[in-house]
């Protein structure tokens, strides 16, 4: 079985279908039992993921917790999940938000608070889902299952223009996927052509030798879906229109988690499954990244909508991730993975402020606000924290991503890098003029006066956003600890992928990796 | 002199069949003279007659026989047709006892007699070893059906649903019995598996102008009874103005059928000669699909919607008929079922969307009523999805076998196009969605509360859709086995 002795991610991953289902039995007038029993079983699963994170083996690079159950057999199908370092804190972060996000839809949620409820938890189970499978149809299965719930939260509870946010993000999503579904057929048949094996085991088709020409097409199948849902330059136009029409709770798992999916998909799928053609891809990833870094920060310098504001800033916070990875050394990977979780945490948190914001004032502008901060000191002291974790003050946890993220980066892409960092200033730019034109300034607007600062439900929607960004800002080894084995391994396969094709040793004759390498006494570093 | 020798009576090779038949005429003997009360019961009783033939069915799983003089084949492929059949009659049933309420006309023997005898065609056509007995069990199924789709004699929808389908169905089995009658004339046989055998042993035939000239016009009739593109004009004239109930039953019983005539006759009969027509039903499948797809999209009426959209899926499973490999051919039969239970569902829904004479099928009048009526929203939600190929629905596992199975064997621009064409699909499909959640109602409309029957007929559908979508392994295997067992 596994380390415990027990299909601890089935139960984690199915587990809020339990609530799903309690939820349909109970009365939808009865509204607060609904929100309370969600936010129970939201509770519960963050209680139950935890084992995941204590009994994590930190040395390894292997696949721990797994599970493996035929699924279809004579068609390789098979139910085949576990975590490793990049998955485990994306899996906790997950698991984190979800109680929050009902929190903070408590009173935001008024209308079809039922169906609400079980949209969130559903999308729970999608997301955990598409990060523990290792199988490649499972996952896409996933994959795909996140979007329902998620149009369902956006055409439903969104704002005036729902339906078209909704159906854009769907279709754009969708639209990016079906090539990665025939690009995983295509893989299929290429596995069984070399080994006579019918599977979707993504551990086995990481050995397969693809000739390059191939790889470039499947390659770019993969690419353009993750990135669409990342979203990168120019790929991205869906994502301000689905944040801005989606309920505060839907922005944040967009921005927390359903964003990670795609570099989470990069680093899981994409670049280990072909190695040498993103190398290849390496310079257009990376200045598709800086423009995304530049274009984002520009583009939230003049939004007069916060929300849209926000956004935007994801746009640019995402490019530096992608910078990250695409630096292909331990300080870029780390970073750009420790960048994913800080983005869930203050982008998360940003929308949270914002959202409160509108639910006392009705409007997103921010020429509507000013002074804030006099009638709202508790609140503007979450709102700073945020804003100095998105700007990477030292201190906060977004330093440490940005800054290893540009150290690495500089290393092996020292242009791309120099445009990055302005990034960075930008970011200070348009974030602290943003705070500086809603919290402060005089307070001239009457309906902003009498706003009522946090109520305690509010503060402990915020509370353990803010006390994290702290932890993660001075106490990154915990987190970066429980990723080394698994980015280590991840550079090290593609290196030496990467230099046995450079090198010519690449033969179509000698289809498993395994037997190149033994050809040119390698060492093999998969882990099975 | 003609030996003539009468074959034996196997009844095990046509148990089910002979139960509709039983069933069907017992239905029309009860409605005469049970009197008005009696009424009640006849969708009752066709139902038990159903569950019978598929009790019987599933009895007889396994057996491997050609029975009379080759007329028929008991096999594998027969048996998954059967039961494709007589779930989609069940289905049928159960939503025509809801329907009943709705739409009063359709309360007679004679409809549920009329149902019965269109699945016994049906299931013989999916069993036919003879080209003669594809023709007798494809009229014995199109008469029927004729007559349903005209069921409502005040409606003149439903009158011109019934001439136009009995008048282009005419001449399409017309062209199908003259494309028999050349193959006949070149090879002197109509039994499928001797005709197999004849263009093996005589290779020299296969490209003689009757051979080709039958082959194209046995590619119109069936064609037409697919809906494939360019012979698809009548679906949704069709599909509109019949009873939603035998839509949905026409859309999903026929199809089925028709695609194991095809099947059965073009693998057995004429194998030799895939080559032949892989380039036309190449592009056929691409247009059919795109055709179907792009047009969906502008129906403001849902049953032409689905009209389309059923077209769109004809053009999926025409992509399989061109890979033509077993396991595409196991995916045909997958395929058909999964789309069974996902189109007789929808279709069920829109039944239900009714009060006494007065049926909502405008798009707009489905506008809020996800919330209004959240089981038959929630329903209805499911078997889109299961259409439009998201996971984890039954049409996603059914796309992935035939599209998995088109990259494998080398169709890798056919496999790209279908995809496209899922996408294209999606907008549609989600278009019916947004109405149904995200919209405030446009008009006010008033519906019968549906009956335990059709609350039994939807879940009992979505249950398939789902079961299918989630665990596909066991349908699948039973698939791959009826395919093997192909005579």
């Amino acid at each position: 079985m596994n380390e415990l002795g027990f299909p601890m991610i089935s139960l984690v991953t199915f587990f809020p279908i339990f609530g799903v289902l309690i939820l349909m039995f109970i009365d939808k007038e009865a509204k607060d039992t609904i929100r309370g029993t969600a936010m129970v079983f939201a509770m519960i699963e963050f209680f139950i993921s935890l084992p995941l994170l204590f009994s994590f083996q930190n040395g390894t690079a292997a696949m721990q917790f797994v599970e493996r159950h035929a699924w279809v057999k004579s068609a390789g199908l098979s139910y085949y999940v576990g975590l490793d370092g990049i998955s485990l804190w994306i899996i906790m972060l997950t698991t984190f938000l979800t109680p929050i996000c009902v929190l903070c839809s408590w009173t935001y949620i008024q209308k079809k608070v039922k169906e609400f409820m079980i949209c969130l938890l559903l999308l729970e189970t999608a997301m955990l889902g598409a990060l523990v499978s290792l199988d490649l149809i499972l996952f896409y299965v996933f994959w795909e299952l996140m979007l329902i719930p998620m149009y369902f939260l956006i055409g439903v509870w969104g704002g005036d223009n729902k339906i078209y946010a909704a159906v854009k993000f769907f279709i754009y999503t969708a639209a990016g996927s079906v090539f990665m579904l025939l690009s995983i057929f295509f893989l299929y048949y290429l596995n069984y052509k070399t080994t006579g094996i019918f599977t979707f085991d993504l551990l086995e088709l990481y050995k397969l030798n693809i000739p390059v020409s191939t790889q470039f097409w499947l390659c770019l199948a993969f690419f353009v879906s993750f990135a669409i849902k990342v979203p990168m330059f120019p790929l991205h136009t869906w994502l301000p229109d689905a944040h801005v029409q989606a309920p505060t709770a839907g922005s944040v798992i967009l921005a927390g988690v359903l964003l990670k999916m795609g570099t989470y998909g990069f680093m899981r799928f994409a670049i280990p499954l072909f190695p040498y053609a993103s190398h290849k891809f390496t310079p257009v990833i990376a200045t598709l990244a800086v423009i995304g870094i530049i274009y984002g920060a520009l583009v939230a310098l003049i939004q007069p909508d916060m929300k849209k504001l926000v956004a935007y800033s994801s746009v640019s916070h995402l490019g530096y991730v992608m910078l990250g990875i695409f630096a292909f050394n331990m300080q870029g990977v780390q970073g750009g993975l420790y960048q994913m979780l800080n983005h869930g945490i203050s982008t998360g948190a940003l929308f949270l402020i914002v959202g409160m914001l509108y639910e006392r004032r009705h409007t997103r502008m921010i020429k509507d606000f000013g002074g804030i901060a006099k009638v709202m000191p508790v609140f503007a002291t979450f709102f700073m924290i945020a804003t100095l974790s998105s700007i990477a003050v030292p201190g906060t946890n977004g330093f440490v991503g940005e800054f290893m993220i540009l150290v690495g980066a500089f290393r092996t892409l020292p242009v791309h890098t120099v445009f990055a960092t302005s990034g960075a200033i930008l970011g200070a730019l348009y974030m602290l003029w943003m705070y500086q034109r809603v919290m402060f300034q005089p307070l001239d607007k009457e309906e902003n006066k009498v706003l009522k600062d946090l109520n305690s439900r509010e503060i402990l929607t915020l509370l353990p956003l803010a006390l994290l960004v702290f932890v993660m800002g001075f106490f990154p080894g915990y987190f970066l600890r429980k990723m080394d084995a698994s980015c280590e391994h991840f550079l090290k396969t593609y290196q030496q992928q990467v230099a046995m094709y450079e090198h010519g040793q690449y033969d179509s004759g000698t289809p498993r990796l395994a037997g190149v390498l033994e050809k040119n006494n390698l060492k093999s570093t998969f882990v099975d | 002199m003609l030996d003539f020798v009468v074959p034996a009576l196997n009844l095990k090779a046509i148990l089910p069949q002979v139960l509709l038949a039983i069933t069907a005429l017992t239905v029309l003997l009860v409605d005469v003279f049970a009197g008005k009360e009696g009424k009640t019961s006849l969708g009752a009783l066709s139902l038990v007659g159903v569950a019978a033939a598929l009790i019987a069915l599933l009895l007889t799983r396994g057996s491997f026989e050609s029975a009379y003089a080759g007329m028929l084949m008991a096999d594998g492929f027969g048996f998954f047709i059967t039961l494709i059949v007589c779930c989609v009659a069940f289905l049928s049933i159960l939503a025509a006892m809801n329907y009943e309420r709705v739409s009063p006309e359709i309360k007679s023997g004679e409809f549920y007699c009329l149902l019965l005898f269109a699945a016994f065609g049906m299931s013989f056509m999916g069993n036919a070893g003879n080209l003669i007995m594809v023709f007798v069990a494809l009229e014995t199924m199109s008469i029927s059906i004729y007559v349903l789709a005209g069921f409502k004699r005040d409606n003149l929808k439903s009158i011109e649903s019934a001439l136009k389908y009995f008048l282009l169905g005419a001449f399409a089995s017309g062209f199908l019995l003259f494309g028999f009658a050349l193959v006949y004339g070149a090879s002197g046989t109509l039994d499928l598996v001797k005709l197999g055998k004849f263009f093996t042993t005589h290779p020299e035939t296969l490209h003689n102008p009757m051979v080709m000239g039958g082959i194209a016009l046995m590619t119109v009739g069936f064609g037409f009874k697919v809906a494939m593109f360019p012979f698809h004009m009548w679906t949704p004239d069709v599909y509109e103005g019949a009873p939603t109930v035998v839509t949905g039953f026409m859309a999903t019983g026929v199809k089925a059928a028709a695609f194991a005539a095809l099947v059965r006759v073009f693998f057995v009969g004429f194998a030799p000669l895939q080559a032949d027509w892989t380039t036309i039903m190449w592009v056929g499948a691409l247009l059919t699909m795109s055709i179907g797809n792009l047009v969906a999209i502008s129906q403001t009426n849902i049953k032409r919607m689905l009209a389309y959209s059923s077209i769109a899926h004809a053009g999926y499973i025409l992509v399989a008929f061109v890979v033509g490999s077993e396991l595409a051919r196991s995916g045909i039969l997958f395929y058909l079922l999964g789309y069974a239970f996902a189109n007789i569902g929808a279709f069920a829904v829109i039944s239900a969307m009714g009060s006494r004479d007065q049926e909502y099928t405008e798009l707009v009048d489905f506008s809020g009523i996800g919330f209004k009526f959240p089981f038959l929203g929630l329903m209805m939600t499911i078997f889109l999805f299961s259409m439009a190929g998201i996971p984890p629905a039954a049409g996603f596992m059914g796309k992935f076998f035939i599209f998995s199975e088109a990259i494998k064997s080398g169709y890798i621009w056919l496999a790209i196009f279908g995809v496209i064409n899922s996408v294209i699909s999606l907008y549609y499909y989600l278009g019916i969605i947004v109405r149904m959640y995200f919209r405030e109602p446009e008009r006010e409309i008033e519906i019968i509360a549906p009956a335990g029957t059709m609350i039994a007929a939807l879940s009992l559908a979505a249950f398939g859709v789902l079961q299918m979508g989630m665990f596909p392994s066991y349908i699948w295997n039973l698939a791959r086995e009826s395919v093997k067992m192909i005579m």
